[in-house]
C-alpha cells in the first residue's frame, strides 16, 4: 500500500513561547532532541506535532519563555471510545504498524501499594528512634542454607562450619533494574554505575553486554543473560558480581525485543558483539529453555562457567501463574528470583502487550511468597520486586509482602530528568537518557546524576529507617514477610485474601 | 596429557577436574566412558586446548567456551556449541537439537544430522565468524533468526529432504550454503536463493578441505557439485512493522 501523507492525528501537545520574553538565544533549538523548533529570521517558531511535553527546553529557558500545554482543541470526550483508542486506529491506518512506546502502561489500573497502609507501635510495645538508635538496612542476596553448623575454636568461639552460598551484599534494599546499553544511553549506565558504587547497591547491564568503561564497577554489576546472548562470554559472566538469566519483562511478559539498526552503532556494535547496523533481536523464549528442567540446565551451564562463585538470578514478569513458576524456578536452582510487575519499564514495546498483559508485582510477590513459604523453599532464594516502585512506601510496602529487595529503573531516570513522555523507542531523548545521538548523550553528566541518584537512595534509605522505627522494627530483614504489619484500605475480600493481609481497623 | 576415566562420574567432578587439569597446565584431555554428563568445556580458555570425548556427552557441550578444540567419537546431545566464542568441536556422529545457539565464534562439524535449530541466532562479529558444517540433514526451523557467520549443510547421506520446514525464518545475517537444493515452498520469504560462484566456493574450500581431514573423507566427493547459497533479503526485517505511538 501507498502512503498517504496526510495525518489525522492532532498535536497532543502546544509549545507555546512568549515572545515578549523570548531573547531568541535558540537554547530551546538546541536542547529539543525532536526538532520542535525552528529560528524563522525573527523569532522562533514551534512544530507543536514534533513536542512530546519531556520538558527539556522550559527547564533550560533562560527567560521562562516558553509553556508546553495540552492541546485544547479535544477529540470529542467518549466515555467508551477514548482518545487512546481513536489515535491509535487512525496511527495503525495510516502506517499499518504495531503500535509501540516506551516506559510502562499508562493506563491507569488499580495500584495496590497505595490500597495498603503500615502499622506503627503505640503503648503496648516502643517504636525507635532511628536517628539515635542502630537501624540496619544491609540485606544479602543468595542461597540461604536450611541449617547451619557450628565449630568452636580453642577459646570455645563459634566458627561457621557450613558453606555458605555466594551472596550479593546490599547496604541499602534496592537494585537499579536491567537497563541495557542501546536502550539507553552509556552515560546514563554511567551514572547508575557511580551512585551503585557509593551506595554499596548493584546496577545490572541487561542485555546489552558490558561496556569497557563499565567493568572496573564490576563488584557493583549485575550481568544479563537474555534470549540474544549479546555480548554473552566466559569473561563477561565473571566480570559481575552475579549474572540474571532474564526470562520476561513486566512491560512486555513473553515477547522479545529488538533494537533497531539504526541505534546499532560502533560501540554498541562492540558491546553487544554484533555486526554494524543490523537489527539485534532478541528472541521472545531463549531456545535453550522451554521448561524448567532447562531452565536449570541453564543456570548450572553459568554456575560451571563462574565456578559457583555468583548467585545466579533468573528474572520474570508477573504473570498468571506466578507462584507456581517461581517455585520452579527456586527448584531450578536460581539464587535470586526477580519479579517485574505489569506497570514496569521498556525501551519499547508493543502497547497491546504492555497495556494488556501480566499482574500487579504487590498481588505477584504476596503470593508468591506464601507459596514458597507454604513449600519451605523460601530460604532458598531472595526475591526481588520491581514494577514501578515510585518511593520508599512503595519499598516498605514491597518488603513486607514478602520482597528482600526492590529494583528501580523509571525512578532513576527520572533523576536524570526523565518526564515519563514514553517516547524511548524514537532514540529522541532531549535528556541523553534513551538515545546514542551523541550531541543529546553528552549533555547527561554521569557525575551530576550518580550524585543526584546517590541522594534519592540515601534519601529513600533514611525514610525507610523513619518507617521502620515507628513499627519498631530495627532491621530490614526482620520485615521480610512480615504482612501482619500491613492493612488493607478500600479492597474486596477477594483482593485481600490475594494480598494476604487484613482490612484496616481488623 | 591426561585420561580420565569418567564411568558414573558426575558432570561437577568432571568439569572440575578438566579445569584443575588446565589450570596445570595439561593440554590434552582423554575423557573415556563419557555418558551423558553435561556442560563438557564449559567456559574454557585456550586455543591449544585439546578434549577427546569416547562415548556420547550430554547437554551443553563446549557451553561458552573460548578455543580448544572438542572431539567427540560418537553422538552428542543438545545444546553443542551454545554461545560459543571461540574454538572447534568436532561430532563423528548425530548433534542433537539447538546447535550453536548464538555462537559468536569458532567451528562446529557434525558428520551425521542434526536436530532442530541448527544455528540459531549465530552471529558474526568483527574477525569471528562462526561456521557449522553439517554432513547429513537438519531438522526445522534452521538457521532461525541467524545474523551472522556461516552454515554449510551437505546433506551427504543423499536423503530427500535435507532440511526441515520454516527454513531460515527470521534470518538476517550470516550466509547458508547448501549442497543439496531444497524444496522453496520451505525457505521464509525473508531469504534469497542465488548458484554459489567461484569467490564461495574459494571461500568454502578452507573449511571444507579441513572438514574433509577431520572426518577422514574425500574432499572431492563432497565439493564434486554445484553449491547453492542463501542469504537474507534485509539485515533489518522488521523496520516496516512498528509505529510510535
Amino acid at each position: 500500500m501507498t502512503k498517504s501523507s496526510f495525518s489525522s492525528i492532532q498535536s497532543e501537545y502546544l509549545a507555546l513561547i512568549d515572545h515578549t520574553k523570548c531573547v531568541r538565544c535558540k537554547r530551546c533549538i538546541q536542547n529539543c532532541g525532536w526538532g520542535t523548533y525552528s529560528f524563522g529570521g525573527d523569532k522562533i517558531l514551534s512544530d507543536h506535532a514534533k513536542c512530546v511535553a519531556c520538558g527539556r527546553c522550559y527547564t533550560y529557558c533562560p527567560e521562562s519563555a516558553i509553556s508546553i500545554v495540552k492541546n485544547p482543541t479535544v477529540i470529542r470526550e467518549n466515555g467508551n471510545w477514548k482518545e487512546n483508542h481513536i489515535k491509535s486506529i487512525w496511527r495503525q491506518s495510516e502506517t499499518g504498524g504495531i503500535v509501540i512506546s516506551g516506559m510502562g502502561t499508562t493506563f491507569k489500573y488499580k495500584k495496590y501499594f497505595d490500597h495498603i497502609l503500615l502499622d506503627a507501635c503505640q503503648v503496648t510495645n516502643p517504636s525507635i528512634d532511628p536517628l539515635r538508635e542502630p537501624m540496619e538496612l544491609k540485606t544479602y542476596l543468595g542461597k540461604k542454607p536450611s541449617k547451619i553448623e557450628l565449630d568452636f575454636n580453642e577459646e570455645g568461639e563459634p566458627i561457621l562450619k557450613t558453606k555458605m552460598p555466594p551472596q550479593i551484599e546490599l547496604q541499602t534494599p534496592f537494585v537499579f533494574g536491567a537497563m541495557s546499553y542501546g536502550s539507553i544511553s552509556l552515560n546514563a549506565q554511567k551514572a547508575m554505575a557511580l551512585a551503585a558504587r557509593a551506595l554499596g547497591i548493584v546496577m545490572n547491564t541487561g542485555e546489552g553486554g558490558l561496556h569497557d568503561d563499565l567493568v572496573p564497577f564490576g563488584k557493583n554489576i549485575v550481568v544479563q543473560v537474555a534470549s540474544g546472548r549479546f555480548g554473552v562470554h566466559r569473561d563477561y559472566l565473571n566480570s559481575g558480581i552475579a549474572v540474571e538469566i532474564k526470562i520476561g519483562q513486566g512491560a512486555k511478559p513473553g515477547i522479545g525485543g529488538h533494537l533497531p539498526g539504526e541505534k546499532i552503532g560502533l560501540d554498541i556494535s562492540r558491546t553487544r558483539m554484533i555486526p554494524l547496523g543490523t537489527d539485534a533481536i532478541s528472541p521472545a523464549p531463549h531456545h535453550d529453555i522451554y521448561s524448567i528442567e532447562d531452565l536449570r540446565q541453564l543456570i548450572f551451564a553459568i554456575k560451571e562457567a563462574t565456578n559457583y562463585e555468583k548467585p545466579v538470578s533468573v528474572k520474570v514478569a508477573a504473570v498468571h501463574n506466578i507462584a507456581a513458576i517461581v517455585s520452579g524456578i527456586v527448584r531450578a536452582g536460581a539464587d535470586i528470583v526477580y519479579i517485574d510487575g505489569y506497570t514496569g519499564g521498556t525501551g519499547a514495546a508493543p502497547n497491546i502487550i504492555k497495556d494488556h498483559v501480566g499482574i500487579p508485582i504487590e498481588l505477584a510477590l504476596a503470593q508468591v511468597d506464601e507459596r514458597l513459604r507454604e513449600e519451605g523453599i523460601r530460604n532458598e532464594a531472595s526475591l526481588i520486586a520491581a514494577g514501578s516502585v515510585r518511593s520508599s512506601a512503595d519499598a516498605v510496602k514491597a518488603i513486607a509482602l514478602g520482597a528482600d529487595a526492590v529494583a528501580i529503573g523509571t525512578a532513576a531516570l527520572i533523576v536524570m530528568g526523565c518526564h515519563v513522555c514514553g517516547k524511548c523507542n524514537t532514540g529522541n531523548c532531549s535528556w541523553g537518557i534513551t538515545t546514542q545521538r551523541p550531541e543529546l548523550v553528552r549533555r547527561l553528566d554521569p557525575e551530576v546524576y550518580g550524585e543526584r541518584l546517590y541522594n534519592l537512595i540515601s534519601a529513600w534509605s533514611h525514610e525507610i529507617q523513619e518507617v521502620l522505627g515507628a513499627m519498631g522494627v530495627n532491621s530490614i530483614e526482620s520485615l521480610r514477610g512480615s504482612r501482619e504489619r500491613l492493612r488493607g484500605i478500600e479492597l474486596t475480600d477477594a483482593e485481600l485474601k490475594v494480598l494476604g493481609i487484613k482490612h484496616a481497623g481488623l | 596429557m591426561i585420561t580420565i576415566d569418567a564411568n558414573g562420574m558426575h558432570y561437577r567432578d568432571l568439569n572440575r577436574l578438566i579445569r584443575e587439569g588446565i589450570e596445570r597446565g595439561v593440554k590434552k584431555f582423554f575423557l573415556e566412558n563419557v555418558n551423558g554428563q553435561y556442560y563438557i568445556g564449559d567456559g574454557i580458555k585456550g586455543d591449544d586446548i585439546i578434549i577427546n570425548i569416547n562415548g556420547v556427552p550430554g547437554n551443553d557441550l563446549g557451553v561458552f567456551m573460548d578455543g580448544p578444540t572438542i572431539a567427540v567419537s560418537g553422538n552428542a546431545q543438545d545444546n553443542v556449541g551454545n554461545t560459543m566464542n571461540a574454538g572447534k568441536i568436532l561430532i563423528k556422529g548425530d548433534a542433537g537439537d539447538v546447535v550453536g545457539y548464538g555462537m559468536r565464534g569458532g567451528r562446529i562439524y557434525i558428520l551425521g544430522n542434526a536436530g532442530y535449530r541448527v544455528g540459531i541466532h549465530m552471529k558474526g562479529y568483527n574477525e569471528q565468524l562462526p561456521v557449522i558444517i553439517i554432513g547429513g540433514k537438519v531438522g526445522s526451523f534452521f538457521a532461525e533468526y541467524m545474523a551472522g557467520g556461516v552454515i554449510v549443510l551437505l546433506g551427504l547421506n543423499d536423503a530427500d529432504d535435507t532440511a526441515g520446514d520454516y527454513f531460515a525464518a527470521g534470518m538476517h545475517g550470516g550466509v547458508i550454503y547448501l549442497r543439496k537444493k531444497i524444496d522453496f515452498s520451505k525457505y521464509s520469504k525473508e531469504v534469497e536463493l542465488y548458484e554459489a560462484d567461484d569467490n564461495d566456493m574459494a571461500f568454502l574450500k578452507k573449511y571444507l578441505l579441513e572438514y574433509a581431514d577431520d572426518f577422514n573423507i574425500s574432499f572431492e566427493n563432497i565439493t564434486g557439485k554445484p553449491f547453492y547459497k542463501i542469504i537474507p533479503s534485509s539485515t533489518r526485517p522488521y523496520a516496516h512493522l512498528y509505529t510510535s505511538a
